[in-house]
């Protein structure tokens, strides 16, 4: 039952990301040419509604759900993982318009040809977890 | 229900998708979707044979359950809370490019057939621009250490400072994408 909440989330997430068009190829070309504010408004609102309500967490040490411990880690520093991983992503991104959220969501739009996009996204993790020792991080 | 079956405003789901992280937060986990990709990938044979797989990804059933949720999600806002024909209102600068790249319009599609039809699937270039596509995410994102919710959301929330540059290599390679690669694979 500790599940059906993650459940809830998840349809709540997905229904938000099909209604705001996030999960949308021509809203993510809009955004890399410069040609709306729409997505850039999606995610500013979402980082300052993010911000403020990480600063009432801390501020007010605030209890998590049923004694949840509440998390709010720093990510390790470096340049090179980050430059080189999230240029990548961006690349893949910008071409075929979805990051991982939206992949899952378009399977429940219908869009079916999203499961290439989802077998070439595992076959990336996979060959990223055999060279992960060798790659610069 | 008008209201709803359109586009929601930015401000609106800008709000829901910063409560959706805030309310992982309480519930004492971290917004990230690509972690879903390699809880997939350890369910597999790949467990065994590569040390990065070796987790026990029942810890994770939390966040595979958010996947599923999200699949649902989207039938449902896509089936019962859409009007296809108030939807996608891109600006016309857009479509003036799109026209000259041969790229369909939107016309109530998420995606344009170019790229997403089952046609174009099963031909060698279709298939494997979606492919290649996807293999950039997969292999990029766990690379960075997450996607545009562990590291845009979640971590700029936090103001981490190794998320604000994985967000800069976000751009920089959504900005290629965009206006050189897809140029280049669809361009005459």
């Amino acid at each position: 039952m500790k599940l059906v909440k993650f459940f809830i989330v998840g349809i709540v997430f997905g229904i938000v990301l099909t209604k705001a068009e996030a999960v949308s190829w021509y809203r993510i070309y809009e955004m890399f040419m410069f040609q709306s504010f729409h997505m850039y408004g999606i995610i500013s609102t979402a980082i300052f509604v993010g911000v403020c309500g990480i600063i009432i967490i801390k501020k007010k040490e605030i209890q998590g759900f049923k004694g949840a411990e509440i998390k709010i880690q720093d990510k390790d520093f470096s340049y090179s993982r980050y430059i080189i991983g999230g240029t990548m992503f961006g690349l893949g991104w910008g071409l075929v318009g979805c990051c991982p959220g939206p992949i899952f969501i378009l399977i429940g739009n219908g869009v079916l040809s999203i499961l290439v996009v989802l077998i070439g996204a595992l076959l990336g993790t996979y060959i990223y977890g055999i060279l992960k020792n060798k790659l610069p991080h | 229900m008008e209201v709803i079956q359109g586009t929601w405003h930015w401000a609106i789901s800008g709000f829901l998708i910063g409560l959706i992280m805030l309310v992982l937060t309480y519930f004492g986990k971290t917004f990230g979707m690509s972690s879903n990709l390699r809880n997939i990938c350890s369910m597999t044979f790949a467990k065994k044979k590569i040390e990065y797989f070796d987790f026990d990804w029942k810890e994770q059933k939390w966040n595979i359950s958010i996947a599923l949720g999200a699949i649902v999600g989207g039938f449902i806002a896509s089936y019962f809370l859409m009007d296809h024909t108030r939807v996608l209102q891109i600006n016309p600068k857009t479509i003036a490019s799109l026209q000259q790249l041969n790229i369909d319009v939107p016309n109530g599609k998420l995606g344009p057939d170019v790229l997403f039809s089952l046609e174009n699937v099963f031909t060698l270039k279709g298939f494997f621009v979606l492919l290649f596509g996807g293999f950039l995410i997969g292999f990029g994102t766990p690379y960075a250490g997450g996607c545009t919710s562990g590291h845009a959301i979640s971590g700029l929330s936090n103001l981490q400072i190794p998320s604000l540059i994985a967000v800069i290599g976000f751009f920089l390679g959504g900005l290629i994408s965009a206006h050189f690669l897809i140029p280049l694979i669809f361009g005459s």
